[in-house]
């Protein structure tokens, strides 16, 4: 019998440590990469965009990049709504358990999964063939693609929580699919997709592999879809290889602003799903 | 327009919409594909996975180091995250009050979040160091930090989230009559979750690994920052070495001036998306068991 | 209490879910290796009394529990007790048949091997006996590596019977162990229950008046949480000396 509370008292105690490992981790991550990157934080590093002699450290900041993030990210997240939408509902109110519905639902898991990197290289090469050059129509092109299957999936499944009685009870007042489809059930996923959308602008803005061979990269703020654009997960990347401090500070400022961008989305999204839960009907 | 004719239309453009969103997993693997058939006829398969040398230079593409990089690096980190996260979740779903499951659960969800470039700064910033000067020192080896346990070290912190949130609402699923049964017989927690919890959930626990190894697999950024990129089978954990993702990535500009590059990094796209495809289909297939059997 | 020895006595008991009060001051007695029926509406706290007596209770998320239980004198409330020594000593038979997720054998074999039983030879015998005196042996001896949800309902109700004396109680906790069942399997169980009261002190909660009157050689009436009236089936049955007892024992409520 003490055999017993011994193997219990053995495993909690690996519990707590799997759990300590766990958000010891997480405080680490956040620990370092702030502490670096807050010392990086200066006005100019936010608002100037990066002076000549890029590569050699003179003076600048990484407005291009944060301009250049928003902007793609923005674009993407916008285009991929504009599709995400029509498809979670298509799936759901009009397909239903067709085996059209299930093929699509397996495709889109599949398009899921599939690492940043293909997405690149597959935009790449349609970019090769039109001869286009890198910008920021392409990067946008190319992560809309990337974050697709995620903000679908994020809808879905809002849409799927979604009680039968209500669209029966729109059906039977004499309403169209699509009426229903508009005003009843969105209504009632409203926080969940404010969610989805939340969490596809986190993966879309963070992302650089995607970005890596479309966007291009540049010192200035594109002043039309067909220039190259700077990202932030580029400005790291690009910039922390190099052995000049003043540009190596240019990718912790860019690490902490990625970072506290993430967290404010995840917060943001807790909150709103909670303000807006008053409007849902449960 | 009256009502219906706006349905109609709504609907048809929502379907060309789904359509084309079903038919984007094709594309991709058939553009990939053609373009890697310039390759795939110089040489067999085998020639390509089994061949260690890579030169470009010298028409010698020999996927081995690459393959065995992407499956160590991911192999690592799934048994340092499989334990750690089976543990937190059952600690979670089993033990822990709810207050602290609520305090706990939203930071496991943040690190879900955080991108990849970020993870790959701090690897570089912490990590690589670490290993640098006090792990392979302790080990008796030297290397610069940027290895396969860099890699391996950084990977398995990025799919904690992933296997913690699945796993947990597995267990959460496992009915409580169940485990009513098994305490009425007189079992300690741990028993009860050891014999009667652990069987039930065995299914969906496996969807979570399988999930996190997909998750682990794809992953480029984080990786080819602190593994060291070089091209050669990592005979030891202070190693560095190179995944297919981190390939793709560090070449792409080279790729169009030399012969064949392009269409061998391509075929390294390709067997990604074969490889997720393949997983997400095994995932599913488990997904499919449990339904059965609940019924 | 006469000619019944009580073996388990509740003491001002109190339990509360959150601030729900479901039971108020419990005090009643069951006695040994009788047949004790908790009877009362629906809701009223007969099964929260019922698992109180094995600490069941505890599992609930917010539970207050304040009073006494004394079994053979000892209090299971005590903090010095081991809990799952509790439990193996009174058996619990829950309302729908919840076999765990593997093979008869190993259903049975269960509760002996997390006590360090280890011995095959012994197991297997302690199987075998089990599935006799739930009399469900002869349908299932060919098939013990089966897996238990396989088995009908009825017989996966017998199963969980052998499954608690496998582990040789002292008392069998059942609550309305016939009620998902259908009319022969129920016939079954109320027969075996009859066999084993010269072994164990058997309490069980039901809803059905006469299934109380069939089985029953003690009564303890709930209502609204509140212990109503105790005493021997005999007297409860026929002359209740509360007249809420007599209202719902004629019907008029529940």
């Amino acid at each position: 019998m003490n055999k017993r509370k011994l193997e219990e008292a053995f495993f909690k105690g690996l519990m707590l440590l799997s759990i300590s490992i766990v958000v010891g981790s997480l405080l680490a991550v956040f620990a370092v990469v702030i502490l670096k990157g807050l010392p990086a934080l200066s006005l100019s590093m936010l608002t100037q965009t990066p002076r000549g002699g890029y590569y050699l450290g003179k003076e600048g900041g990484i407005l291009n990049a944060i301009i250049g993030s928003l902007y793609l990210a923005g674009g993407a997240t916008a285009l991929a709504f504009l599709l995400s939408l029509p498809i979670a509902l298509y799936l759901n109110e009009y397909a239903g358990k067709s085996r059209f519905a299930s093929f699509t639902g397996l495709s889109l898991d599949v398009l899921w999964g599939i690492p940043s990197i293909v997405y690149g290289a597959f935009a790449f090469i349609i970019m090769l063939y039109l001869g286009a050059r890198a910008s920021l129509l392409w990067g946008i092109i190319t992560v809309t693609l990337l974050v697709l299957p995620i903000m679908t999936r994020a809808i879905d499944e809002v849409i799927k929580m979604f009680p039968l009685k209500l669209r029966e009870a729109s059906y039977a007042l004499g309403s169209t699919r699509l009426e229903t489809a508009l005003k009843v059930v969105t209504r009632q996923a409203l926080p969940g997709i404010l969610t989805a959308v939340l969490l596809a602008f986190g993966r879309g803005i963070g992302d650089a592999a995607s970005v890596l061979f479309t966007a291009g990269y540049t010192d200035s703020v594109p002043t039309s879809l067909f220039d190259p654009v700077a990202t932030l997960p580029l400005a790291v990347f690009f910039q922390l290889g190099t052995p000049i401090p003043e540009v190596q500070q240019r990718a912790y400022a860019s690490g902490v602003i990625l970072l506290v961008l993430v967290l404010l989305l995840s917060i943001v999204s807790r909150l709103s799903t909670r303000k807006l839960m008053k409007y849902v009907i449960k | 327009m009256n009502k219906r004719l706006k349905d109609i239309i709504a609907s048809k453009l929502m379907l060309l919409a789904t359509i084309f969103s079903s038919l984007i997993v094709f594309i991709m693997a058939f553009v990939l594909f053609q373009k890697s058939r310039p390759i795939l006829t110089t040489q067999s398969l085998s020639e390509l996975f089994l061949a260690s040398s890579w030169h470009p230079v010298r028409r010698e593409f020999g996927f081995y180091p690459f393959i065995i990089g992407t499956l160590s690096v991911t192999g690592l980190a799934m048994i340092l995250a499989i334990p750690i996260c089976l543990l937190s979740a059952i600690y979670l779903a089993e033990y822990a009050p709810s207050k602290l499951r609520g305090i706990i659960k939203p930071p496991i969800d943040l690190l879900a979040g955080i991108p990849s470039v970020v993870y790959g700064l701090w690897g570089v910033l912490l990590v690589v160091p670490l290993i640098r000067y006090y792990v392979a020192p302790f080990m008796g080896a030297t290397t610069t930090g940027y290895s396969l346990l860099a890699g391996g070290i950084v990977l398995a912190i990025m799919v904690f989230p992933i296997i913690i949130s699945v796993s947990e609402e597995v267990f959460r699923t496992v009915p409580f009559e169940v485990r009513e049964a098994s305490f009425a017989l007189g079992a300690t927690k741990w028993q009860t979750v050891k014999h009667v919890v652990m069987r039930k959930a065995l299914p969906g626990v496996t969807a979570a690994i399988i999930l996190g190894f997909s998750r682990a697999f794809g992953e480029t950024m984080a990786v080819l920052m602190v593994m060291g990129n070089v091209a050669k089978v990592p005979s030891s954990l202070f190693d560095p070495a190179y995944s297919l993702p981190a390939l793709i990535a560090n070449n792409y500009g080279e790729m169009m001036s030399i012969p064949l590059y392009d269409s061998a990094l391509l075929l390294a796209a390709l067997i990604l998306v074969l490889v997720m495809a393949f997983l997400c289909v095994l995932a599913r297939i488990v997904l499919l068991r449990i339904e059965r059997r609940s019924v | 209490m006469g000619m019944f020895k009580p073996q388990i006595s509740i003491q001002k008991l109190n339990v509360f879910y959150r601030e729900r009060h479901v039971l108020k001051d419990i005090t009643a007695d069951i006695p040994e290796k009788r047949i004790t029926a908790i009877i009362g509406p629906s809701g009223c706290g007969k099964t929260t009394l019922l698992k109180s007596l094995n600490r069941l209770t505890d599992l609930v998320e917010g539970v207050k529990v304040s009073g006494n239980v004394l079994v053979d004198g000892v209090n299971i409330f005590n903090n010095r007790i081991d809990v799952t020594d509790i439990r193996r000593k009174m058996g619990l038979i829950a309302q729908m048949p919840n076999p765990l997720p593997m093979s008869i054998y190993d259903n049975i074999a269960y509760g002996p091997r997390i006590h360090g039983v280890k011995d095959k030879k012994l197991l297997g015998q302690v199987v075998e006996h089990c599935l006799l005196a739930a009399s469900l042996w002869d349908e299932v001896k060919d098939r013990l590596k089966e897996p238990a949800s396989k088995l009908s309902v009825g017989q996966q109700q017998r199963l969980c019977l052998a499954r608690a004396l496998a582990v040789q109680p002292e008392c069998l906790l059942c609550d309305e162990p016939t009620s998902a069942l259908d009319p022969v399997s129920a016939q079954y169980i109320e027969k075996q229950l009859l066999d084993l009261k010269k072994d164990y002190t058997i309490v069980f909660v039901t809803h059905v008046l006469r299934q109380a009157r069939r089985l029953a050689d003690y009564v303890i009436f709930l209502y609204l949480g509140e212990l109503i009236e105790q005493g021997p089936a005999e007297k409860v049955f026929t002359q209740p000396s509360n007249p809420r007892t007599k209202a719902y024992i004629e019907g008029m409520f529940g």
